[in-house]
């Protein structure tokens, strides 16, 4: 296999093990916080023990976000040398900031988690508030060298140098504000549906009416609530994201809706798979007007198709298949927790049909699996570019070799990682039941 | 002088700081280690207690060093970056594994609570080694150019004595920082026992390292001629250096009240001991990032981006400032904390 292929595998692998460390940790401190609020307002003990516990796995999880991130960060420059080079001169900013947030979330979470005994109530709230600021900021800021990457700023290029640079102008490059806050309530969101999921869990493995059952109801509730609020700011701001898609970066938008012809009125392909032979999409349901009238809220709109581009600057077609998935279960998100919702609230009934259990166990592994179908279409989406019709990633990569040796032992040492995180919660979680913590 | 000096001058500041706390933090995963079958010493719980809240900041600042380098200096890292992949890579796997079992050794039972440790322990003597070499690497002659593309030379580098004195002068450093730290630690907490056996360990360790400085320099004079001719320029800083070595050694003797040494006098001065030495190394470096190829000239970032980093470093420091004293305030001076008995 080619060089570039074994090194984009080793990075998305990286990237792909972080993420799902990273977005819980910016996930789950707010349900921490939403936790401690509501003992703060109806004084009930149920929501200090959750704020409690939550905490416990969220430190777990942690231990693991921080050495990936760390390889993350490393394996950049490692890998990506030439990327790297561009990026020190250009926009370097949001990784030095990054780091800043990256110390004020390692010492207030070594303070909340080893001192909390000695800190007072407020402090206890200050850190983790900290830690949270922290964890949000530093996704934002990686996201923002993400961001411009698809949509670069700040620099000029002459007889193949970059001058003229304004690391402001690069930092607040077109789709910052966007991207970054579609990583950030997407994270919001996947938090608190993991919590859900396992409420819910927990909820079908009991039998009857008991304390630790209406412990768990509570957690499901907050789960989908929280949740459906921000699937619903999730999938504005991906709207948001998708019309800047057709402004900054139209072959990315051609290959994910699978528009291989420039026309206006274009039609909206969902499902199916791209065929590149007799470029169309096939099996898909096609919606007449819609694609046009989404990139730009008119239908005269004119929808660049992939036909403006030569070949080999296109993204691979498959990418059509995973922005479907992502926007197909972010929908089906908030279906669920506006059915939960009405289900509980308006039509008043104790108890959820076991179908719909089922369901709430779905969605945290499939609010996680939509984040990874997100990331992956962003990132291959761009190719065959690492920074948009600026620089070409084959450029970028790293001239060594070897790199299939050290994709095997990344991926033996994620394997151990995924694992353990699994063993430690468990055991953690089983040796300290929530029926003997709700007794004391 | 020039901007690209201050910006490795900060570098340099920054690699000083994380050699300090990494050889602490890294000798304290392996005493932990080692006196983790003696059940009559609490110096295992002494070496646990500084570990716990303090390796999430310390890693916190490998990832500031490269940061600090690719935005500064983002024509050394393309070399760098290219010629580490392997040792690199290495080096963060684990790291990875450590500070994820670290975390892990808090929740998990007691009987995985060994394994985990000799994770922490053995790879507490073989990160510092393997870090080093960066230092080898940078001096010239296992990097080789063909057809404009670099490639370390593998085989050369762990052939080279250089490259062993080295690893066993980070080792060595690592065991004598560390054991002195915790001495100061455990003197701080009270405990007498953890105390001499950390004591001994310093006095037993403290001639190994300086012995391997010296075997270091002597390697250096073969192998990079042009680092040694200028190290010689510097001579005074190393003199001082093995003056406040002897300093900090004879503080260990000096009889007290309650017994002998004053391990807070030997930590400061063996802290200065490297200091001037890593002064003098550095200097002695300068102006060559990579030799002969890479100065801290031609791999200079983009002025305005320069400008622009180092307003980010003054506006952080004043916010971190407070964060690292409430730090410090609660796990090195509380007595509450020190003193506790379980760890």
């Amino acid at each position: 296999m080619d060089e570039l292929v074994i090194a984009r595998s080793l990075f998305g692998m990286t990237m792909g093990v972080h993420i799902i460390y990273a977005t819980l940790g910016v996930g789950l401190p707010l349900m921490v916080l939403v936790a401690e609020l509501m003992y703060q307002k109806t004084k009930d003990k149920d929501y200090a023990l959750m704020a409690n516990r939550w905490t416990k796995g969220f430190a777990v999880l942690l231990g693991v976000a921080i050495p990936t991130g760390t390889i993350a960060g490393v394996q950049l420059s490692l890998l990506w040398p030439g990327f790297m080079e561009v990026v020190g001169r250009v926009i370097a900013l949001p990784f030095q900031i990054e780091i800043y947030a990256f110390f004020l979330e390692a010492l207030f979470m070594s303070i909340y988690v080893y001192a909390a005994d000695r800190l007072s109530p407020l402090m206890r709230i200050v850190s983790v508030t900290l830690v949270a600021f922290g964890a949000s900021a530093s996704a934002i800021l990686i996201t923002n060298v993400h961001a411009f990457e698809g949509t670069p700023a700040g620099f000029e290029i002459v007889d193949g140098k970059f001058v003229n640079v304004d690391p402001w102008e690069a930092f607040f490059n077109p789709s910052f504000i966007v991207t970054a806050g579609h990583v950030t309530v997407s994270a919001l969101m996947t938090g608190a549906f993991v919590i859900a999921s396992i409420a819910a869990y927990k909820m079908i493995r009991q039998r009857g009416n008991t304390r630790e059952y209406k412990f768990h109801h509570k957690a499901l509730m907050m789960g989908l609530v929280i949740g459906g609020i921000f699937s619903i700011l999730t999938a504005l701001n991906g709207h948001e994201s998708a019309q800047q898609l057709y402004q900054y970066q139209p072959e990315k938008l051609a290959a994910a809706e699978g528009l291989f012809e420039t026309q206006t009125h274009a039609p909206l392909a969902i499902g199916g798979y791209t065929d590149k032979e007799e470029r169309e999409v096939k099996w898909a349901i096609e919606v007449p007007w819609a694609l046009s009238f989404l990139a730009d809220d008119s239908f005269d709109t004119e929808v660049l198709g992939l036909e403006e581009w030569p070949e080999d600057e296109w993204p691979p077609l498959f990418v059509h298949t995973l922005f479907n998935a992502m926007v197909g279960i972010g929908s089906l998100l908030m279906l669920l927790s506006i059915v939960g919702f009405t289900w509980y609230k308006i039509l008043k009934r104790k108890e959820f049909p076991r179908w719909l259990m089922w369901a709430f166990i779905a969605a945290g592994p499939l609010a996680i699996t939509a984040i990874e179908f997100g990331w992956i279409f962003a990132c291959t989406g761009r190719q065959p570019w690492v920074i948009y019709h600026v620089m070409k990633t084959e450029e970028a990569v790293t001239t060594s070799g070897n790199i299939g040796l050290l994709f095997v032992l990344f991926l033996i040492v994620y394997i151990i990682l995924m694992i353990s995180t699994v063993l430690v919660l468990r055991y953690y979680f089983n040796r300290n039941p929530i029926s003997e913590e709700l007794d004391q | 002088m020039s901007e690209a000096f201050y910006a490795i001058t900060l570098i340099w500041g920054l690699v000083f700081i994380y050699a300090v706390m990494a050889t602490i933090d890294f000798g304290a995963g392996f005493w932990s280690m080692i006196y983790l079958n003696r059940n009559n010493t609490k110096a295992t719980n002494i070496a646990n207690r500084y570990l716990s809240p303090s390796w999430e900041v310390t890693n916190v600042f490998i990832v500031a060093i490269v940061v600090a380098l690719f935005s500064f200096f983002p024509g050394a890292t393309f070399t760098l970056g290219t010629v580490l992949l392997i040792p690199g890579s290495l080096i963060i796997l684990l790291l990875a594994l450590r500070s994820a079992f670290l975390v892990f050794s808090h929740s998990a039972s007691e009987n995985y609570k060994r394994i985990l440790t000799l994770i922490s322990g053995i790879t507490g003597f073989l990160i510092p080694a393997l870090l080093i070499c960066v230092l080898p690497i940078t001096h010239g002659g296992f990097i080789k150019t063909t057809n404009g593309v670099e490639r370390l030379l593998l085989s050369e580098l762990f052939t080279s004595p250089s490259v062993y004195a080295f690893m066993a002068f980070a080792i060595s450093s690592t065991l004598f920082l560390s054991s002195l730290l915790l001495s100061d630690y455990s003197n701080v907490s009270a405990d007498q026992e953890a105390y001499q056996t950390y004591r001994r360990d310093a006095i037993l360790v403290g001639p190994i390292s300086l012995a391997m400085a010296g075997l270091l320099v002597l390697t250096i004079r073969t192998e990079a001629p042009w680092l040694y001719e200028r190290l010689m320029d510097y001579v005074p800083w190393l003199i001082g250096s093995m003056i406040t070595f002897a300093i900090g050694y004879l503080a260990l003797f000096i009889p007290r009240k309650t017994g002998v040494g004053i391990p807070r006098l030997a930590m400061i001065s063996i802290v200065i001991q490297y200091l001037l030495a890593s002064y003098a190394y550095g200097s002695a470096h300068l102006p060559y990032i990579v030799y002969p190829n890479v100065t801290i000239e031609t791999g200079f970032t983009d002025p305005a981006t320069f400008r622009a980093l180092i307003v980010t470093y003054i506006v952080a420091f004043f916010i971190l400032t407070p964060g690292f004293i409430y730090f410090w305030r609660l796990f090195l001076k509380d007595k509450r904390y020190l003193k506790q008995n379980e760890s």
